[in-house]
């Protein structure tokens, strides 16, 4: 309870936590809607906001504030997906790389190093364009995941690299411990802060990415995400015929999402590394 | 001559390795999906309704594959199609029909490098005076301030934070201050004259404005933790109590000291830069490549969508190696032998 305590002492903990208990609540709302977000023209289109629909209504007949319910949820669902996928890659490869080195290492670096190198986003347009017709949340998953790892990787690597420095490997190896309870047992937890904010940042990211190709619409746009969401209110003209409430429900609600994940991961490893506390803090 | 040996004959090595390897990406990935371009094309011909007799449709599958260099083993659609890389041949455009990929792109590269290198240039030199006087200054209040605000504009996506100014400046919910869309006014001739110079300024100010303040966020941030970690040092107490003015130390010990890093940050993060860029020029119809590349999206033109990417991995590596190598010139203290 002391973490907790010592956590909220840091405003943005406390602003990440309020927004993402917010955006969590809505997300399992969507469970109890009154309306199936696949079908159009369940409502009155293009209605302002009023008190039997909060945020209004868009022009394919649909409640916006229920709909963005379920793009909160989709959202979430997709980076989850692509972040906890892209966490066993990146630690299974960052660990063995880092544990094993010589040529496994050289050539696991070079597989991750060449997927940095590569322009992520048009590779990721022309992969999404080919697969358009089979896209769906677990899909758009997995192909985020399969781009998001080398980096994290790459970090994890190089901690287990001075780990294994350290005077306690050679004294479990030593008294014979097997490598691969080594690392999970010794390694895993000094790489658990790491991996929990390279997480948050993944899943940040995937968020975005699909934003991206969604506007493009690269993703089955009936599907509502915080991403297609969006298309649709752009395909309407939303801005040029004023119906703010159906813009900014996405806007909005992915500035506020965005915020909360990055500051969430700046509190805790700042919180779980006092050196860059201090740092931000200044040293004179 | 160990400089070649040691370091530039390596490099360039590596230059052209990452070009192959990512120019070799855009060919297999078409190729490894069960997706047939040219019986798709003709499914949507047919579904627009036109009717084709068996003869003709024979000629146009053949015409297409010729277009498409799908004819032959991988092997042999792989050699021909370096070989038109090296003729700078990136075919035809589908949506544009008898229009060359490469003209396509001629037209909206100058619009792109244009806002890629003003923005570019614009980020990185502000980004790195004001965070590293935020960072040298960093206990004063206005420095916490600009702290702050880095952090909230830091974790936005490029087309979030242009919606974002959107609505703010161009659309009329607050101010409408600037144009929705466009590189210049509806019709307007692109003369040498001043009237149309504004007139493009003035259309590209808002998304040059959201790429160089997202931009020069992260540029801040990372330069004032620098200048925080350069200011520790001793030699920087050293100067202090040696009496050198403070403007001198900020100025010539401090930043510059800083700065190296920010240099090989530069390189690296040209890709993300590139990629930024292309998506806020969607956000506000910028007429670039960008613009281009969401139009072969929508169209299913996949030869310019290819040429596009082809494009922007060989101009990143290149800005990536321009930068790598001219970094001992400006560090005298890195010297590759």
């Amino acid at each position: 309870m002391k973490v907790l305590r010592d956590l909220f002492r840091d405003y943005r903990f406390c602003f990440s936590f309020g927004v993402l208990v917010i955006i969590l609540i809505l997300a399992l709302l969507s469970f109890f809607a009154p309306y199936d977000p696949t079908l159009w023209n369940v409502v009155p289109k293009d209605t302002k906001p009023s008190a039997e629909h909060i945020l209004g209504t868009d022009s394919n007949g649909q409640d916006i504030f229920w709909q963005a319910t379920f793009a909160v949820r989709n959202s979430l669902i997709i980076s989850l997906i692509a972040a906890m996928v892209s966490r066993v890659v990146a630690i299974l490869v960052g660990m063995i790389a880092g544990y094993k080195g010589g040529s496994t290492d050289r050539v696991l670096m070079f597989v991750s190093d060449s997927l940095l190198i590569i322009p992520l986003f048009l590779t990721m347009v022309m992969l999404a364009m080919l697969l358009r017709q089979h896209m769906n949340l677990v899909i758009l998953g997995l192909m985020l995941s399969a781009f998001g790892w080398p980096w994290d990787a790459r970090l994890i690597r190089s901690l287990i690299l001075s780990l294994r420095e350290r005077e306690f490997t050679e004294t479990a190896v030593l008294s014979g411990t097997g490598t691969v309870k080594l690392v999970l047992k010794e390694y895993l937890p000094f790489a658990m802060p790491l991996i929990f904010s390279t997480l948050i940042n993944n899943m940040s990211w995937a968020i975005g990415l699909e934003m991206t190709l969604a506007i493009l619409g690269l993703v089955n746009i009936n599907i509502p995400t915080l991403g297609t969401m969006l298309n649709w209110a752009l395909f309407y003209q939303s801005i040029l015929l004023q119906r703010w409430w159906w813009i900014l429900t996405p806007v909005v609600l992915a500035l506020f999402l965005f915020i909360a994940l990055y500051w969430l991961s700046v509190s805790i490893s700042e919180y779980l590394d006092p050196r860059t506390r201090i740092q931000r803090v200044g040293t004179q | 001559m160990t400089f070649m040996k040691r370091y530039l004959i390596p490099r360039l090595i590596q230059y052209v390795l990452v070009i192959w390897l990512g120019i070799t990406v855009v060919f297999l990935i078409p190729r490894l999906t069960p997706n047939d371009p040219i019986m798709r094309m003709i499914g949507e011909m047919r579904g627009r309704g036109s009717t084709l007799e068996p003869g003709t449709m024979d000629d146009i599958i053949e015409d297409l594959t010729e277009m498409y260099g799908l004819g032959g083993s991988w092997l042999d659609q792989y050699w021909a199609f370096w070989g038109r890389l090296f003729h700078g041949d990136f075919g035809v455009s589908f949506f544009q029909f008898p229009t060359r990929v490469n003209q396509l792109i001629a037209t909206a590269m100058p619009w792109t490098l244009g806002l890629l290198l003003t923005t570019t240039a614009i980020t990185w030199t502000f980004g790195n005076i004001i965070g590293g006087l935020a960072g040298y200054y960093s206990r004063k209040g206005w420095s916490r301030t600009l702290d702050a605000v880095a952090m909230v504009i830091r974790p936005l996506p490029y087309y979030i934070f242009a919606f974002a100014l959107l609505l703010l400046f161009a659309s009329s919910l607050v101010f409408q201050w600037f144009p929705l869309t466009g590189g210049a006014s509806m019709g307007a001739l692109p003369t040498f004259t001043w009237a149309y110079i504004k007139d493009v300024l003035w259309h590209s100010a808002l998304p040059a404005l959201s790429l160089s303040i997202l931009g020069g966020a992260v540029v801040f941030q990372t330069m004032k933790l620098l200048v925080q970690n350069v200011n520790a040092e001793s030699f920087v107490q050293y100067a202090k109590l040696g009496g050198v003015t403070e403007s001198r130390i900020v100025g010539k010990y401090v930043i510059r000291n800083a700065l190296l890093p920010q240099i090989t940050g530069l390189a690296l993060s040209f890709g993300q830069i590139f990629s930024g860029a292309l998506i806020t020029e969607i956000v506000f119809s910028y007429p670039g490549l960008g613009m281009l590349l969401y139009r072969a999206i929508i169209n299913g033109d996949y030869n310019l969508i290819m040429g596009i990417t082809i494009f922007s991995i060989v101009g990143i590596s290149t800005a990536i190696l321009v930068v790598d190598l001219t970094y001992p010139l400006i560090d005298p203290r890195v010297r590759y032998y």
